[in-house]
């Protein structure tokens, strides 16, 4: 369905060019879930904002559908159906809700605010608000994720959908999250989170701009977690059970 | 009789379609032309100036609408009004001005609103301006509103200007007393040549005075945009101000909150931004599909609500 073709990625910083992405070759298919993992700073949120349009890569193509969509830009994107749920969504001083939720939902279905409550957001209490800086940055991630949910795109990619939210929105999110995956669409996460981890059909594990390692859940997992153990983990003998996202590394 | 120009003026300024509800009085190029006063709320034009005096009774409820429409050019109309809400009354007053240039000539209307919110009374005043005209003559407004908003009064001022003003100077005076609370929304979008400058002065004069003064504007083209909005305790009230504005283009926005406190248990705070619109609010709606027009359009229009 989305096929990312040998993409390199060069941005400039501080007057001087440095390599993002180097060669990432995937395909993310109809019907099946993915995740993307590695550490800070790896090229995670990189490979999944080149296949938004929001970077153009250096080198290499975005092939959707077979169409070759490169040069395509962002709203075009979209409207082809391709969504993007943001790490840290914008705020916007003055806008309520209810006008972020209509856009979202300008080309798809028609309106409908369960969304909201699929969060666990009230859309009698949220709908008139802002989306300024009075929502927690939980509530505002919530709403984030809604809108890719009303939106309903083809390829929804979700970056660190857990970041901020809370432990009992945080269960609710993963179940909303499968439940309105389809045979038809592509779900790709960013995430630390073993829960996450366990629900997909692949994990892709992203390290100094390159894929690293990737492969389905039963054989990648416990090689993510002996490559992310580090001294400092060892010497707190912590439990398995702990997540890869609390190693202080 | 209302033209059909007329109507439109009034639908932009006062969304009037058809007759306003409760008291009014609609002033055109310069005169007083439909006028209605009701029981407890009487409209009475000035004996010595131009201008009206609207009189509210004593916990009366109700609406007020006095619109001025302008539909000439070359054409410079001042008026004086004055409006005395009684203790305990209930009133959203709508006033505004729109002016349709059809000439070369300026059309320039300036009015000033003196304003008084006795004990315990509650008014909701909402001030729109809007211009159009296809002469290229200019469009000037210049509003002054003195505002006194006694002992446990309440007073809600929104205050409205979005395009086809060419030129305009706002005047906002506020004497807030013990226990008197005021809210101050303003909301302008300038754009082309036009220049805007909004004075605003507001005193707290007693203990549990409130104020909020949020101003949001956007700037546009060559426009140029001045705040100063000054805020003055005197004795220990609470106020807050907010300009914020979006700048564009090649325009100049000029903002300076000032407070200034005469007691020690006052508490206020100025806050004021200026900036472009953020990449990151135009990216989110790209890719919810909007164009990055129309994604510019989305952030002004919820900006400015």
């Amino acid at each position: 369905m989305l096929k990312l073709d040998n993409i390199s990625l060069e941005i400039e910083a501080n007057d001087r060019k440095v390599k993002i992405l180097h060669d990432i070759n995937l395909e993310f298919e109809a019907g099946k879930m993915y995740a993307l993992t590695g550490p800070n700073g790896s090229g995670k949120s990189s490979v999944t904002r080149v296949a938004m349009g929001i970077y153009q890569p250096s080198e290499g193509a975005v092939i959707y559908n077979g169409e070759d969509i490169t040069t395509l830009d962002v709203s075009n994107r979209a409207r082809a159906g391709i969504g993007y749920a943001f790490q840290h969504p914008a705020r916007f001083k003055g806008m309520p809700v209810k006008d972020m939720l209509e856009y979202a939902f300008k080309y798809s279905s028609g309106y409908d605010c369960q969304v909201l409550r699929d969060l666990g957001l009230c859309p009698e209490e949220y709908l008139e608000r802002a989306l300024d800086n009075s929502l927690s940055g939980g509530e505002i991630k919530r709403i984030e994720i809604a809108t890719l949910l009303a939106q309903d795109p083809k390829v929804r990619m979700f970056d660190e959908p857990e970041a901020g939210i809370d432990l009992w929105s945080f269960e609710q999110l993963i179940d909303v999250i499968g439940a309105s995956h389809r045979e038809d669409t592509t779900t790709v996460v960013i995430s630390h989170q073993e829960k996450i981890l366990n629900m997909v059909d692949e994990i892709i594990l992203i390290e100094n701009g390159t894929i690293s390692m990737r492969g389905d859940r039963e054989t990648i997992w416990p090689k993510i977690k002996e490559s992310a153990l580090c001294g400092c983990r060892r010497s707190c003998r912590l439990e398995e059970e702990e997540i890869y996202a609390d190693c202080p590394r | 009789m209302l033209t059909a120009l007329d109507k439109k003026l009034l639908q932009e300024i006062a969304d009037l379609h058809g007759d306003p509800p409760g008291a009014f009085n609609i002033r055109k190029d310069g005169q007083g032309i439909q006028r209605r006063s009701l029981e407890g709320i009487e409209i009475n034009p000035k004996s010595d100036q131009p201008g009206i005096d609207v009189i509210v009774s004593a916990g009366k409820e109700g609406t007020v609408h006095i619109p001025v429409i302008m539909t000439q050019t070359e054409l410079s109309d001042l008026v004086y009004n004055t409006i005395d809400i009684g203790p305990e009354a209930v009133i959203t007053l709508v006033a505004g001005c729109g002016i349709h240039n059809p000439g070369s000539g300026n059309a320039r209307h300036d009015g000033v609103h003196e304003i008084i919110v006795r004990q315990g009374a509650h008014l909701v005043y909402t001030e729109k301006h809007f211009g159009e005209g296809e002469g290229g003559g200019k469009r000037m407004l210049n509003p002054k509103t003195l505002l006194t908003v006694e002992e446990g009064g309440y007073a809600e001022l929104e205050l409205v200007q979005i395009r086809g003003v060419d030129d305009t100077t706002r005047v906002t005076e506020v004497e807030v007393k013990t226990g008197g609370r005021l809210v101050m929304y303003e909301r302008l979008l300038t754009d082309g040549e036009q220049t805007a400058n909004s004075d605003v002065l507001v005193k707290l004069m007693g203990e549990e005075s409130t104020a909020r003064i949020i101003s949001r504007s956007v700037a546009q083209e060559r426009s140029m945009q001045a705040f100063n909005p000054r805020l003055i305790a005197y004795g220990p009230g609470r106020g807050h101000v907010e300009c914020d504005s979006i700048i564009m283009d090649q325009a100049v926005v000029r903002s300076v909150p000032e407070i200034w406190a005469e007691n020690a248990d006052a508490e206020l705070v100025h806050e004021a931004a200026i900036g472009k619109i953020a990449g990151e609010q135009l990216i989110k709606l790209m890719a919810l599909g909007l164009s990055e027009e129309e994604a510019e359009e989305a952030i002004i229009s919820g900006f400015l609500k």
